[in-house]
């Protein structure tokens, strides 16, 4: 390592390393220390609170709502993206015939803005000219209230949610199917193992362990940062049937002025990514160095 | 290799499914774009049909772009989405050539600070960078919407990954033709890390093009909006009321992001896909 490449290096990196500072790891100790105080935007002073916004938020219904909500809502939506994601892609990746034009198909909800399509997901789950219940009242039942009643309203987004992600999942898993070796299959073959249960069982599901665990962790830290379909479709409602982490955060941190209480929100949410994202990282280690 | 063997049974099978799993990817956007071209009364009609009986509701069309400054908004979209791109370029690409071809005290740990970079998520920021912003008097601006992101992490790490696979013969072989480092850069790395960079590209495109979030916190002057925020404020607007209108716009908003998916299928793909493989 000579000197002047130490010099290049750094003086390469500094733009980098200045914008991480100021932008990433400047205000990331900014939220920390502000969730220990009980700093409002736009005081001039503040005091310490300690622990003490994280002990009003455990003990906040509101937030404890949310915070209930938002893991069903991410148990949901991965469940049902990653199974649907991967029947896609096992269906897509077993045939020739239209394969373009599904995978384009599937791809398109990624694309488009969620908080456009919310709004086109609120007119079909309208009460009266909606095509859900439409459908309904043609097979002869009433229509449901999807947003209006605090029974559906998580639902709906739920199905919304899955609406937008199973597309992502099964590129992700295309892509894990396709690196499949052939010779696992001919093996497979060899052995007896050919029906397409017994394929699935001992070639295609241990080998797409990797890729599975991924795609979940992957869906779910997207689903644990839902906030568009909230913003736009329920504000959280009906009575807090529909309010999700981030949207707490949003309200209490811009809506509420209550900066200290919605940074603790903050890291709390912080928290959970950090975590799924590093267990993620330890099974894909582990997976790499023993397989 | 095919990870089903389908028979002519299973194969029927595949197009039902599919087909079926497609149309409910799909159905959101058909009925957006029926509800667009119908005249209100045909959209509280008690039958419903897919197509209008009269092209009357292209009128709604016309009402959103005389109403609403949709030009506006998907001209921010691309001043904005432009912008971040560019900056983070121009911030992420020395880094990223730093950490992959040079050799200097500290580079390792500079890389695992980039790593740890990748774990936070944006939204956790939010408050310091309106504060930041706030007290610079660039709240309210195009200057709100675009600083906040023009580092990425993912940029420096994704360029740095392919850079390192850039043989070094190559390098040193432009080195002693007497190019400068920063030809380089410039004439070598950039352009034979197009795959990379259009990658990049897309993923920071997309994100940005569709996100509520910030543009919501950060902007009070609605000529600003980009494309996700704009779309909320029509609805809640006077004829956002109207759903023949809304689905319009709504139409309008999706239309330029997915038209271009659609000539660029595969670069699309690979670029948000990157993402995740980290």
């Amino acid at each position: 390592m000579n000197p002047r490449q130490t010099l290049r290096g750094w003086l390469y990196s500094a733009p980098s390393v200045s914008m991480m500072c100021l932008l990433l790891f400047g205000p990331l100790l900014a939220v920390l220390f502000i969730s220990l105080t009980d700093w409002q935007l736009g005081q001039d002073s503040f005091s310490f609170a300690g622990l003490g916004n994280f002990r009003a938020l455990f003990s906040d219904d509101v937030f404890l709502k949310s915070l209930r909500n938002t893991c069903i809502y991410v148990v949901l939506v991965v469940s049902g993206t990653v199974i649907l994601g991967l029947f896609v892609a096992l269906l897509l990746e077993s045939g020739d015939a239209l394969k373009g034009f599904y995978r384009t198909a599937h791809f398109v909800p990624v694309m488009a803005a969620a908080s456009a399509m919310a709004i086109v997901w609120g007119t079909m789950l309208h009460p009266t000219i909606g095509l859900f219940n439409r459908v309904l009242h043609v097979l002869g039942y009433e229509g449901v209230g999807w947003l209006r009643d605090e029974r559906t309203a998580l639902l709906a987004l739920v199905v919304i949610g899955i609406w937008q992600g199973f597309g992502y999942a099964m590129v992700l898993f295309i892509s894990g199917l396709k690196a499949i070796p052939q010779s696992l299959y001919d093996a497979a073959q060899v052995d007896g193992a050919d029906g397409v249960v017994d394929r699935l069982r001992v070639v295609v599901l241990p080998m797409m362990g990797p890729v599975l665990m991924f795609v979940v962790i992957v869906t779910a830290v997207r689903a644990f940062s839902v906030f568009d379909t909230v913003r736009v479709l329920t504000a959280g409602g009906p009575n807090y049937s529909t309010d999700v982490l981030l949207y707490r955060l949003y309200t209490e941190s811009f809506d509420y002025l209550r900066t200290g209480y919605g940074a603790a929100l903050a890291v709390v949410f912080l928290a959970i990514v950090v975590v799924l994202t590093l267990a993620q990282a330890r099974a894909m280690d582990k997976r790499v160095h023993y397989s | 290799m095919k990870p089903l063997s389908l028979g002519k049974a299973g194969k029927v099978f595949r197009h039902a499914a599919l087909a079926a799993t497609s149309l409910f990817a799909l159905l959101p956007f058909i009925w957006m774009l029926s509800l667009s071209i119908k005249p209100a009364g045909e959209i509280f009609q008690a039958d419903f049909h897919l197509l209008p009986s009269s092209l009357a509701g292209l009128d709604n069309y016309r009402v959103v772009f005389a109403t609403a400054p949709m030009l506006r908004f998907l001209f921010n979209g691309v001043l904005v989405c432009g912008s971040i791109f560019v900056l983070q370029l121009m911030v992420c690409i020395p880094a990223a050539y730093a950490l992959a071809k040079l050799r200097f005290h500290g580079r390792d740990a500079l890389f695992s600070t980039v790593l740890v970079a990748l774990l936070i998520p944006p939204q956790v920021l939010s408050v310091p960078h309106f504060i930041l912003l706030h007290y610079t008097n660039l709240l309210d601006s195009y200057g709100a919407l675009i600083l906040p992101w023009i580092f990425s992490a993912f940029g420096v790490f994704l360029l740095r990954q392919f850079f390192r696979t850039i043989p070094d013969e190559l390098i040193q072989a432009a080195q002693l033709d007497g190019l400068s480092e920063a030809a380089i850069i410039w004439r070598i790395m950039i352009p034979m890390s197009a795959p990379a960079i259009t990658a990049f590209g897309v993923f920071s495109v997309v994100s940005h093009w569709n996100d509520l979030f910030w543009p919501l916190i950060a902007l009070r002057h609605m000529d600003l909006a980009t494309p996700a925020l704009g779309i909320l404020l029509f609805r809640d607007d006077e004829f956002g009321q109207q759903f023949g209108p809304l689905m319009a716009a709504t139409a309008v908003i999706v239309a330029p992001l997915i038209a271009v998916f659609l000539l660029a299928q595969r670069r699309f793909i690979d670029g948000l896909t990157v993402h995740s493989i980290k």
